[in-house]
């Protein structure tokens, strides 16, 4: 690994005032390792993923990122026969520590899965307010004022404030996603996980996400599978390559500083795989 | 081109459109009669036995009728005859609707167990013997619930009437129970319970497994989850799932015939004995029925058809829109 720098304060371009009080947390996977039934994914991944910091998760299709990201929020263990090893540390606690209810992770360690799935039942506004509802946590401030900032957050207030009452499905693709990073910030994670966020989305939407991403990484670390490379260079702090041969889980071939790591990669496979030669 | 052509030019003649033939070969041509024929038979025999309970209770409606409907003494035989369904269709009504208020909470209830936390190896034997409670005939259901069930429930119905006897339908003036009312909606509670389960069942099934996650992921509990998200989204499913065992419900005899003592009258306490029912008043009068009163019992048949088709055709339509509104939503 060679992590050295820290990383630089990240630059927001909203108002600091409108930020949320909470702020990211660091997230530390240790010898981590999944496996589905018998069959293993993940082998020994360690990363250090610093607060405040976004962190691009790359590599080719099927070496387990899903995986990853789904052992770092505890949603690996709700497959059936899933089981995995090692340690997941939220500011140095373990997240599967005995004692430590999933739900409670869950709600630190938020997500925004590859698809857009807000909740069809709900009208936008309860769309962002439905994980206070969910966790049974209750609201301090006023919930005009949380819907307000969250789809702000998400740069989708000024397309919706006109209609929160309208179904949350009646979105287009890239504003649902947006709902759903909004929703996500509203139970105030210290952490926010993003499964290849904008795959589903044209590149203008892309945009709007990546610029969101960067808005928001002041009050929340993020973490980010992408199989688009110039994205994982525009928006990432850190970058860590995974790679997993046929029949053999997947590790970490190499993590560092983004600038680094496409720049002068340390690893010829990690060559390969950014200049497109694989994967 | 960007300009779109709506008018052709002079002397270019109007595309004609092409009739596409295509001929079935043979086997295809038999088939399909074979299909239709099926089809249009299940109609026919709907239209047949409406047809034939119309002509055949025609003369008891015509001399009985709007009181047909607002009578309850049954007493077709006399001169002049007096008869209506009154008693009987509320009866059936209230059996219905106590043995949906304890049917659906235990069907929604076991469709959530089975589909969000019982394990695999579970589930399946569960839904298996669920779906055998319809296997069973409704004659050993009566039987069970006249002889075993009944004197088995008059504990709980002394507790219902002593503790809650200030709300009208647990109130009883004479200390008696049994082959009432709510002994006849637990049974028929048992024999509804598998349709309305795997209406729910399937209903819950569909909420897609990434909306259910989102759930997860946001904090929520699995409690939560149930609550904000699959029960919402399954609500016009159960209420469909719900009429649908309505309608069956109206139309059970035999356990009901069995266990229920009829006796005309409109009465909310269903822990007495006594009520009505249609079904098992026809089936309990027509051996022994006369000219008229046959007449007049297939009147009621004809009113109970008419009850039920129309509950189940309200069902269906209220399943089919919550089953194809969910296609719309991704
Ligand atoms: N629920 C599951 N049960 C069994 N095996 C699974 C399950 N989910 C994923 N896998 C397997 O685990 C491996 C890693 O899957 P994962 O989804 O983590 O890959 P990924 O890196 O996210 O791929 P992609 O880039 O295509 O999304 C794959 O071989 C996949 O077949
Ligand atoms: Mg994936």
């Amino acid at each position: 690994m060679n992590m050295t720098t820290t990383p630089a304060p990240p630059v927001s371009m909203i108002d600091p005032a409108v930020l949320p009080t909470g702020n990211g947390a660091t997230l530390e996977a240790r010898t981590v390792a999944a496996w589905f039934a018998e069959h293993q994914i993940l082998d020994d991944i360690s990363l250090a993923m610093p607060a405040n910091s976004v962190t691009a998760i790359i590599g080719p299709s099927g070496c387990g990122k899903s995986t990853f990201l789904r052992v770092l929020n505890r949603m690996h263990e709700l497959v059936p026969k899933s089981s995995l090893a090692g340690e997941v540390l939220l500011d140095g606690a373990d997240v599967y520590g005995i004692g430590v209810r999933p739900a409670e992770t869950r709600r630190h360690i938020g997500m925004v899965f590859q698809k857009p799935n807000p909740f069809p039942t709900m009208t936008i506004r309860e769309n962002v307010l439905s994980g206070l509802k969910l966790a049974g946590i209750k609201n301090e401030g006023s919930n005009d004022d949380l819907v307000e900032r969250c789809l702000d957050q998400a740069g989708l207030w000024r397309e919706v404030k006109d209609r929160l009452g309208s179904a949350g499905g009646a979105l287009s693709g890239g504003q649902q996603q947006r709902l759903c990073i909004a929703r996500a910030l509203a139970v105030s994670p210290r952490v926010l996980l993003m499964d290849e966020p904008c795959s589903a989305l044209d590149p203008t939407s892309t945009l709007r996400i990546e610029e969101t991403i960067r808005d928001i990484v002041g009050s929340v670390t993020i973490v980010i599978v992408t199989h688009n490379m110039q994205q994982a260079a525009r928006v990432s702090d850190y970058t860590a390559f995974f790679l997993g041969d046929e029949g053999r889980p997947g590790t970490v071939v190499e993590f560092g500083p983004t600038s680094e790591l496409f720049t002068a990669p340390n690893d010829p496979r990690t060559e390969d795989y950014i200049n497109g030669r694989f994967g | 081109m960007l300009v779109a052509v709506t008018t052709l030019p002079d002397g270019v003649a109007a595309p004609v459109r092409r009739r596409i033939v295509a001929s079935p070969t043979r086997a295809d041509r038999a088939f399909q009669a074979l299909v239709i024929g099926a089809a249009w038979s299940v109609l026919a025999i709907l239209g047949l036995i409406f047809l034939f309970l119309f002509m055949e209770a025609w003369p008891a409606l015509h001399q009985a009728g709007w009181s047909f409907l607002v009578r309850f003494q049954w007493f077709p035989d006399l001169t002049p005859p007096v008869f209506g369904v009154a008693a009987l269709l509320v009866g059936t009504l209230v059996i219905a609707l106590v043995a949906l208020a304890i049917a659906l909470p235990v069907a929604v209830g076991s469709a959530l167990y089975v589909n969000e936390y019982a394990p695999r190896w579970l589930a399946r034997p569960l839904v298996t013997m669920i779906d055998l409670l319809a296997a069973i005939p409704s004659l050993i259901y009566g039987m069970w619930g006249l002889y075993w069930l009944s004197p088995r429930l008059n504990g709980t119905s002394r507790w219902l009437t002593d503790h809650l006897g200030f709300i009208p339908i647990f109130h009883t003036s004479r200390r008696v129970f049994g082959s009432s009312m709510f002994v006849c909606g637990i049974v028929v509670a048992l024999m509804i319970l598998p349709i309305i389960a795997s209406v729910t069942r399937e209903v819950f099934a569909q909420v897609p497994r990434t909306t259910c996650e989102g759930a997860l992921a946001l904090g929520g509990t699995r409690w939560g989850m149930v609550r904000r998200v699959i029960l919402p989204f399954g609500r016009s499913g159960m209420v469909g799932a719900a009429m649908l065992g309505l309608g069956r419900a109206l139309g059970e005899t035999i356990a009901v015939a069995l266990i229920l003592s009829i006796n005309f009258q409109i009465t909310p306490h269903i822990l007495e004995p006594g009520g009505g029912s249609v079904a098992a008043h026809i089936a309990n009068q027509f051996p022994e029925a006369g000219l008229a009163g046959r007449k007049a019992l297939v009147a009621a048949g004809l009113v109970l058809f008419v009850v039920t088709l129309i509950v189940n055709m309200v069902a269906r339509v209220v399943v089919n829109r919550s089953r194809s509104s969910r296609g719309l939503v991704d």
